[in-house]
């Protein structure tokens, strides 16, 4: 199984961070539109999934798959979303991205003191420590 | 619950086709002694006041609320509120802002889904399947298959003409692309063979229809679950 790639957005729709494991098909625009594409898409998503669902209008939002990739989603409570972009075959990823978010995230960025909230995430212990905890499992391949 | 709704969209994005089995349940009732009304914010939302901030929980069980965010205002100290006002005339919002009104009851109910709400939302849903296909990191991609949310399933499928068969389900609902296949079938044999049928159009087979809460019944069967079904004709 591969995993294709990693976003991470704020609240105001700033892509905080990106990295890319695998190969990923261009899609014929700037990376900085894609951005805006996808966080605009998943936004309308989350909208529309609370508006049809039969159970509780606070829905949440999980991901969903296509028959090449799938996309998992994990918000937290501040908003902050966590995007990643998988094969097909993987199965609920929503645990591992909230390791990505509390034992990562939140150790390497949001507890280090240079770091300015809503600013990019340019922290090297960072990417070392995501890029170990996404090679360590199973499904990761180059 | 095993299937909520099945929806079917045109080649260009317009609701051709919806039918529900269950609606959307959900109410509840609060009662004000003393104005104002606290911890509540109302919008206007086409016909109805909708809450759009604020919830109010249950004092017995923790984390149920009694009234969520998205619920709309149905009655007033037991009178109806329809088209955003009581039978005497006056508006509901009104009502709520006039000191001498309290002590105030406002009866507050999840409502389905209304049918420009369900066209503005499948039309979104379709732009949305394109742009899927566009993000997507490998080539070829077909786009959305199943859209997940925490309790229930969106599951589609897209014909090589382009018609999208969209069907609602909960989470341990099985076959489902099983069931969007024969949807699909039954769209063919009744809708598309019927001479008065005009390409794009609604929908308005009964003999479609007919069927089609057959199968759907037959799956929900298959799930083993008892249900009470709800036609609706919109």
């Amino acid at each position: 199984m591969v995993a294709y790639n990693l976003y991470i957005f704020d609240r105001n729709c700033s892509c905080l961070f990106y990295r890319q494991w695998a190969k990923v098909k261009e899609c014929g625009i700037s990376p900085e539109e894609e951005r805006k594409l996808l966080y605009g898409m998943v936004y309308s998503l989350k909208s529309l999934l609370s508006r049809l669902s039969p159970v509780s209008t606070r829905d949440g939002f999980i991901g969903y798959s296509t028959d090449k990739y799938k996309l998992h989603i994990y918000e937290t409570p501040t908003g902050t979303k966590f995007i990643l972009n998988t094969d097909h075959k993987a199965g609920d990823l929503q645990e591992m991205l909230q390791h990505i978010y509390t034992k990562i995230y939140v150790e390497y960025v949001i507890k280090n003191p240079h770091y300015k909230l809503g600013t990019t995430i340019d922290s090297q212990l960072f990417v070392k420590e995501l890029d170990n905890y996404i090679q360590s499992k199973p499904f990761f391949t180059k | 619950m095993g299937i909520y709704s099945v929806y079917i969209i045109s080649k260009a994005g317009g609701l051709i086709f919806s039918h529900d089995m269950s609606y959307p349940q959900g109410e509840g009732e609060v009662e004000y002694s003393r104005y104002p009304v606290q911890g509540l914010v109302l919008e206007e939302v086409d016909r109805n006041i909708m809450l759009k901030y604020g919830e109010v929980q249950n004092p017995e069980i923790t984390g149920q609320p009694v009234i969520q965010v998205g619920y709309s205002l149905v009655s007033i100290n037991g009178e109806p509120v329809v088209n955003k006002c009581l039978p005497d005339g006056r508006t509901a919002l009104s009502v709520i802002d006039d000191p001498s009104s309290f002590p105030i009851k406002l009866k507050f109910k999840r409502l389905k889904a209304s049918i420009n709400e369900r066209i503005m939302l499948m039309s979104m849903l379709h732009s949305i399947y394109a742009i899927s296909v566009r993000l997507s990191p490998e080539e070829g991609s077909k786009g959305i298959q199943c859209l997940e949310a925490q309790h229930y399933n969106i599951n589609c499928t897209q014909t090589r003409t382009g018609v999208k068969f969209i069907v609602v389900a909960g989470k341990s609902q099985p076959k489902v692309p099983e069931l969007l296949r024969k949807i699909y079938e039954l769209y063919s044999d009744y809708v598309l063979k019927n001479p008065f049928y005009s390409l794009d159009m609604p929908i308005k087979c009964e003999l479609f229809t007919a069927n089609l809460v057959k199968v759907l019944d037959s799956y929900e069967r298959e799930r083993g679950s008892i249900y009470s079904t709800t036609t609706a004709n919109n």
